[in-house]
């Protein structure tokens, strides 16, 4: 179980890590600032195994990477939105971030959420209530098994058949 | 029959040495690997965990635009970092505050039409004016195409944005494309190609189909391609001294979305804050009071965009309400306009033009806001915060009404200082 963070539609990665704290590729550094535009309580307040839950188009703007290592940084278990943009997209599963679609119009800031990364399946204990994410393809659900593409290149030599 | 394609299937056919169609993932080797300044730092900490990985120096292009030369001593180190691994990597191609990278690769010949660039950077789709399939990446994305000289793609389904009718008077490339950002909206093209057609598209030129495809990621566009016809190839081969061909897609192709645009009716746009999809007429919101006006950037620093603001600020004073700021796109772009005697106009006419690169249009130097204060600038993104203080505003739009509102201190038509 873990408490959800909730954000609108179009999430966009200076929300995310603002261009002047940019300035570093430490992990724990960018952390310190990930959401501080919008959720300034989001850095001091976060628990590992928590959910950062989004709208359409989560990730937009910029391809700046320090955006899901900042969130993954932060001990968020997986994002949730019901549309990413793809460069964000595709950044999260290079580094092991898990990310589920699913339709999040039910799901509430502060809702405490499980979530099973392997079937997909969100339930919100408390209300019952209970949403089928779409998984990811088995191309990249390899390299997020393995927890990122570097992991699975060192592993395998080559990428996943797609 | 081969099927019908569109221009990125044909494209990814042509990479991948098959007929693919939308939807299928592939693998294909990239033509070029693009990376910044700000990008490249993240890139080499995923090269150096690829084990006995040997980088493909031969397609490795690294530009320093974003925030050159170093403001800090965070930026510094970053800097530092990408020196040393360019030297121990005996990398050739690094561009050292030439000018931003979506101007200067075009210029210095590295983009083709038909050819596959990847960039860590969202606006990599600028080089889609050319019918080059420029695509954005991650630091680890450009890592690994760095060690493997190819990655994977979902070859993306096309959107048809046809375009009609001759651009009014005072309406450039920069209010086409923003009139396509609010028809589409910002999340309408996600994971989607935009591919521009129309009886308008022949007549821009390479520097408005530019602007034009560099706006394709404001609507989540994975690319934003432009037919490569004759004034592409007259553009780009004198500068990449290799054979291209024209390119364009398949009459009938197959296209998820359809939109037209209809240029003979528009009027000056303005994106007001905080998204690119809200977007007023310039009379609706005209005599907004301004801190500060930016000119520059990979959307609008180009020659022709500085000559339409030298045509505006000749022989006047800007208004000293304002901090006006003009960055040229590249030095190629700058030596020209000094020879074209643009540049004395600016100075002359009271504006700071700084060194060619991304300027302030990332809130790290040159002209960051402070709480409170409102920037119009001719960019592509109004995301706040974005160009410093979270408390601090942009609005979006041409050179031209940027220029005019230059003059006033506020949001102004073009028409009105004419």
């Amino acid at each position: 179980m873990g408490r959800v963070w909730k954000f609108g539609d179009n999430v966009n990665t200076d929300l995310i890590t603002p261009g002047r704290y940019n300035l570093t590729t430490n992990p724990t550094e960018l952390a310190k600032y990930c959401f501080c535009e919008v959720r300034p309580e989001f850095p001091k307040e976060v628990h590992l195994g928590d959910f950062v839950v989004g709208g359409v188009h989560f990730g937009s703007g910029s391809s700046r990477e320090t955006a899901p290592l900042a969130i993954k940084a932060s001990g968020i278990k997986a994002i949730i939105a019901s549309s990413f943009a793809r460069i964000f997209y595709r950044n999260a599963v290079n580094i092991g971030l898990p990310i589920l679609i699913a339709d999040t119009s039910v799901i509430n800031d502060g809702d405490q959420l499980d979530v099973d990364l392997r079937s997909g399946v969100i339930s919100i204990p408390e209300s019952g209530i209970k949403i089928d994410a779409q998984g990811l393809p088995e191309f990249l659900l390899a390299i997020m098994d393995e927890g990122g593409i570097v992991a699975y290149l060192n592993k395998y030599k080559k990428f996943p058949n797609p | 029959m081969p099927r019908t394609k569109t221009l990125t299937e044909k494209i990814f056919s042509k990479k991948v040495g098959r007929e693919v169609q939308a939807g299928e993932v592939v693998l294909a080797e990239v033509d070029w690997i693009m990376s910044h300044d700000t990008t490249t730092p993240l890139a080499i900490e995923s090269f150096h965990q690829m084990q006995g990985a040997r980088l493909h120096r031969d397609k490795v292009i690294i530009v320093f635009d974003h925030v050159v030369p170093a403001p800090n001593p965070n930026a510094a180190l970053l800097h530092r970092k990408i020196f040393e691994f360019i030297e121990e990597q005996k990398i050739d191609h690094v561009h050292y505050a030439q000018g931003i990278c979506h101007q200067i690769l075009p210029e210095l010949g590295y983009i083709t039409p038909g050819s596959l660039v990847i960039g860590a950077d969202s606006h990599t789709c600028t080089y889609g004016a050319f019918a080059c399939f420029g695509t954005g990446m991650g630091a680890t994305d450009i890592a690994v195409a760095w060690a493997t000289g190819t990655n994977w793609f979902r070859v993306p389904g096309s959107v048809l944005v046809e375009i009609s009718g001759s651009l009014p008077k005072f309406v450039y490339a920069k209010d086409l494309v923003l009139e396509v950002v609010s028809r589409i909206g910002t999340a309408g093209a996600i994971y989607q190609a935009l591919e521009f057609t129309g009886e308008t598209i022949p007549k821009l030129s390479i520097s408005e189909r530019m602007t034009i495809a560099n706006l394709a990621i404001e609507m989540g566009g994975k690319a934003g391609l432009v037919p490569a016809d004759q004034k592409t190839l007259d553009y780009l081969q004198p500068r990449a001294q290799k054979p291209m061909e024209r390119l364009q897609a398949d009459p009938k192709a197959n296209y998820e979305n359809y939109i037209s645009v209809d240029a003979n009716k528009m009027e000056p746009k303005v994106a007001v804050p905080h998204g690119l999809e809200q977007i007023r007429n310039v009379s609706e919101v005209a005599g907004i009071k301004l801190d500060q006006v930016f000119i520059g950037t990979c959307t609008n620093g180009r020659l022709e965009d500085l000559q339409v603001v030298h045509e505006v600020l000749r022989q006047r004073q800007v208004s000293k309400n304002v901090r006006v700021i003009i960055t040229p796109a590249s030095n190629e772009v700058y030596l020209e306009a000094i020879k074209q005697g643009y540049i004395e106009t600016f100075i002359k006419s009271g504006c700071v033009v700084t060194n060619p690169g991304c300027g302030p249009c990332i809130g790290r130097h040159q002209g960051v806001l402070a709480d409170g204060e409102r920037c119009l600038s001719t960019m592509n993104r109004n995301f706040k915060g974005r160009m410093g203080s979270p408390n601090s505003e942009i609005y979006v739009a041409s050179p031209a009404v940027a220029a005019a509102s230059a003059l006033t201190g506020k949001i102004t038509s073009p028409q009105e200082v004419a």
